[in-house]
């Protein structure tokens, strides 16, 4: 069959999709040869963001670096999801110690590499928002501020799903889980708290931050081989909705990851030495309340009647991150 | 009131009833029921009082125990498993430093590999931290040993660890009564700590002890978790429902006996029915050891087997080690059986062939798993001599059996 | 106690479907009639759509067991999908009960051959879902499976159920289950239904 060659110019738009584009500007996910680091078979959710980011970003570091390439796991979802023994999902070298420590392990791994003189082969550590934003903490700013060969990746779904969705670090202000209930004057998880584990990144000056969703593909890729061409710690923080814990549809997971994005409530960027170099801009706004309707962990928020107070607390945050980060184009 | 509900939820009321003032949470399989249902209590304000904090870790969790009961609080968290060890350092810094803390351990397996079911190989792995251990049999005695863990603790200044069988008991819905309010405040007094942080009398908790005291401060410390062995029956004497340190039963006139600790009792005492000679003694208490008391159950016992939910690897038995201490100097015969690892059932059908095998006399003195395969451990003891290969024992038996897909490509 | 004084159910689902639910509702609702009753799951992770199985003791004495059921006098099906996949009915006794969550007759699904070696009016399908759906707005079929159950075993009663799903739920949603179990053990009352 002729191929005919076609410019597009929303080369990150979902109009074009994959397949028009030249073969150099296609993701590896359309790419018959992409590892597929995990496969499928493993035991995740229907919808689950995490499988899919996971997915997404091991088979663009797997081909950043030519096969050389090892992974460390967290507990958690993932972890748990990807190995009911006998059976694994992962088609790369994989290792999963604890909860707290995969940022140390990798640390370990790279050091391993380093002494046995095989530095072409690279480390990838991986975990969710509750290993990574709490539990693993303390091993994580070991891992940044030695600044050892680890590319960390931090599958953000909002609360340890595996356990049942509680409360973790990452929780956004109003969201309900099993231990901030939708109750009272302020429900759901208290405003004020949690951590932002990017500026954290940012702060310890590492080589590479930056923070991405599981609609992006081409974004999301694109920021694993740059970070893979680096040497030193770098950080990926990924938005990965979960259908379970969010109350959502599982068909919903890609769209819920672009309006988080388009709503300012995760400003997609990437930073060098704890400076931003780049941001995703926002090329039509929503106001959050289209991003929080569809998830039943806000349904509180818009029973009757509605919580607009508490609405507009969380459209001040978003309102805050596109100024501070320059979100939206002028 | 008798009611019918989980179990996990039943302690969050009887913990709730006794007044604590500050919970550290942290999630784990399958403690979570427990804490979610204090925190939504919290929330909804039928618990008035007390800080609930949802911390990063169960380092975290104990550490902020240590911190709230230092200051004069009453402090209680829950854990399992990786959860326990995680916060290790922190149990043997709370012991030390006197605090009455009160944990539960939703008894987990310990990885690796990672296993959620239950065994007791969590708290067992923490015997010599020198908290109190107590173990429920079934989801009533996890309710009134919660109530009790506080008096007690409070009373000796000695943290208590009350353990639960994970998913047997956190998950299980039976009829239980819940204590009233009013009956736990009769029998639990407000905390009121020896030694606090406090202001107008300022004292320096923790400081650094040297050879010339140290001794000392561990035997006190010794001394002190031993007197559990008098304190705890003498309040359990006062509490609504019976309590024991060591249930003996059917123990009259059999030349056999099972020792057991925690739910996996209820199935052996129906087996022990059923032979009708089969003594079951159960273990309340497991630290301090109840020596004399075990002595005493076992007194008559020719063949005393030891169901264990955990095992010490490289030296077998835990609690039949101790046994064998208590009994030292009869003639009873103590085999070792270690049971239901990584939440693996405890079945009828085995512990009649168990008991079967200990009365033919062909158990001895041996160490035995319960429903072990022997087919896979054997081919794969007989693999691991033919090749030398490291890595974990779990992808070892795939691999080395040649199971297909276990190379990846 | 040997097994013929205690009446075993074992629940097969997928998780979110409420068989946990319903082996805790089953044993409420015993309970509430005056029995000794324990319910436990089998289960791993929180994972939507796992196989997830449950079980239900119900005696007139205490029950000390805490085994797996693999003798059950009842087994409850909520999600067709798992047979032929999963060994429903291991353990199940010729004279025991047998309870599908299904629109489909039993030879429709399959199991003429089970059938014959039965009771034929121990066992019965029942379109618990649709009946769900139509009473609730959601297609989650526990309460109605459970007054099927009763319906069908008689081992707890009606009202004794209604009282544990209202201890449970409330309002609207307590309304709807309560007409969907009670839907359910009418119809499992009335003719045959096998």
């Amino acid at each position: 069959m002729a191929v005919q060659s076609v410019k597009f110019y929303q080369v990150g738009s979902r109009a074009v999709g994959n397949r028009l584009l030249e073969e150099a500007l296609r993701t590896e996910q359309a790419s018959p040869a992409r590892r597929n680091a995990l496969n499928s078979g493993h035991r995740a959710c229907q919808g689950c963001g995490e499988a899919l980011g996971a997915r997404y970003v091991l088979d663009a570091a797997v081909r950043a670096t030519g096969g050389k390439l090892l992974a460390v796991n967290a507990t958690g979802c993932l972890e748990v999801f990807s190995t009911p023994y006998p059976e694994s999902s992962w088609q790369l070298p994989w290792l999963h110690s604890l909860f707290a420590n995969a940022p140390s392990v990798a640390s370990g791994v790279a050091a391993a590499l380093k002494a046995q003189g095989r530095d072409d082969v690279r480390v990838l550590a991986q975990g969710g928002d509750g290993g990574t934003v709490d539990i693993g903490l303390a091993c994580l700013s070991g891992m940044f501020e030695r600044n050892d060969d680890v590319l960390y990746v931090c599958y953000d779904n909002e609360a340890y799903m595996n356990t049942g969705v509680q409360r973790s670090g990452s929780t956004p202000p109003f969201a309900r889980t099993a231990t901030t209930e939708a109750t009272g004057p302020e429900p759901g998880a208290p405003i004020g708290q949690g951590k932002d584990l990017p500026r954290i990144a940012l702060a310890h000056e590492i080589p590479y931050v930056a923070t991405a969703t599981v609609a992006e593909l081409h974004d999301l890729e694109a920021k694993v081989e740059r970070a893979m061409t680096m040497r030193g710690a770098r950080y990926l923080h990924v938005l990965v909705p979960c259908p379970l814990g969010w109350g959502s549809a599982p068909a919903d997971t890609v769209r819920l990851a672009r309006l988080a994005q388009r709503s300012g409530l995760f400003p997609v960027f990437e930073a060098s030495h704890g400076e931003i170099t780049a941001v995703l801009p926002i090329r039509s706004r929503v106001p959050v309340a289209e991003y929080l309707r569809p998830q039943r962990r806000y349904a509180h928020l818009f029973a009757e009647p509605p919580r607009i107070d508490l609405l507009e607390r969380i459209q001040a945050i978003a309102d805050r991150n596109i100024a501070r980060y320059g979100l939206q184009e002028a | 009131m008798r009611r019918q509900l989980e179990g996990s939820r039943a302690i969050a009321e009887a913990v709730a009833r006794c007044r604590p003032q500050v919970v550290p949470a942290y999630p784990i399989t399958p403690q979570t029921h427990i804490v979610e249902a204090i925190g939504a209590m919290v929330r909804n304000g039928s618990l008035a009082g007390c800080e609930f904090l949802t911390v990063e870790s169960e380092f975290a969790a104990m550490s902020a125990a240590i911190g709230a009961s230092a200051a004069g609080a009453r402090a209680y968290t829950a854990t399992a498993s990786q959860g326990l060890l995680y916060m290790a350092e922190a149990l043997f810094n709370a012991s030390g430093l006197g605090l009455p803390i009160v944990l539960t351990v939703a008894n987990r397996a310990v990885g690796a590999p990672i296993n959620i079911w239950n065994d007791q190989s969590d708290s067992m792995s923490q015997r010599d931290c020198g908290w109190v251990q107590l173990y429920a049999a079934d989801n009533q005695a996890a309710v009134d040993l919660h109530v009790v863990a506080f008096a007690l603790a409070e009373e000796l200044s000695v943290p208590v660890m009350v353990c639960v069988d994970g998913f047997v008991l956190t998950h299980a819905f039976e009829p239980l009564e819940v204590p009233e309010q009013d009956a736990v405040d009769a029998f639990l007094p407000p905390y009121a700590p020896r030694q606090v942080l406090d202001v107008d009398d300022p004292v320096a908790i923790g400081a650094m002890v040297g050879p010339e005291a140290f001794t000392e401060v561990r035997y006190l410390s010794h001394y002190q978790l031993s007197q559990a062995l008098t304190a705890y029956p003498q309040l359990c004497d006062g509490w609504q429902r019976p309590l024991s340190m060591v249930d003996a039963y059917r123990v009259d006139g059999a030349d056999t006996v099972v020792v057991t600790l925690g739910s996996v009792s209820g199935t052996v005492k129906e087996v022990a029915d059923e032979f009708g000679n089969v003594g079951v003694v159960t273990l309340t208490m497991f630290r301090p050891f109840p020596y004399a008391e075990v002595r005493k159950a076992l007194g008559a016992a020719k063949r005393v087997i030891v169901l264990e939910r955990a095992l010490a690897p490289g030296a077998g038995g835990i609690v039949s080690a101790d046994v064998r201490a208590a009994l030292s100097g009869t003639l009873a015969e103590v085999s070792t059986v270690v049971a239901g690892l990584g939440g693996r059932a405890v079945t009828r059908a085995a512990l009649r062939r168990l008991v079967a095998d200990a009365m033919s006399g062909w158990l001895g003195e041996r160490l035995v798993f319960l429903d072990l395969r022997d087919d896979l451990v054997e081919q794969q003891i007989d693999r691991m001599r033919q090749r030398r290969a490291s890595g974990p024992q779990a992808l070892g038996l795939l691999r080395d059996a040649g199971i297909p897909g276990s190379r990846i490509g | 106690m040997s097994d013929e004084y205690v009446f075993q159910v074992r629940f097969h689902g997928r998780g979110g479907q409420g068989v946990v639910t319903s082996a805790e509702l089953l044993s409420v609702a015993a309970f509430l009639d005056g029995r000794e009753a324990q319910a436990f799951p089998s289960f791993g992770s929180e994972r939507m759509g796992a196989p997830v199985m449950a079980f239900c003791r119900i005696a007139d004495v205490p029950i000390r067991v805490r085994e797996p059921v693999t003798q059950p006098d009842a087994v409850v099906v909520a999600d067709a999908t798992l047979l032929h996949h999963v060994q429903l009915f291991a353990g199940l006794g010729l004279e025991g009960y047998a309870l599908i969550n299904s629109a489909r007759s039993w030879d429709e699904l399959g199991l003429a051959e089970m059938a014959r070696r039965h009771y034929l009016e121990r066992l019965a399908t029942i379109p618990a879902s649709d009946i769900a759906r139509r009473h609730t707005g959601r297609p989650l079929p526990n309460a109605c499976l459970l007054g099927a159950l009763a319906g069908l075993t008689h081992v707890v009663s009606i009202d004794a159920l209604e009282r544990a799903v209202r201890e449970r739920f409330t309002g609207a949603v307590a309304d709807g289950n309560v007409a969907a179990a009670r839907a359910a053990y009418d119809y499992l009352g009335s003719a045959a239904h096998a």
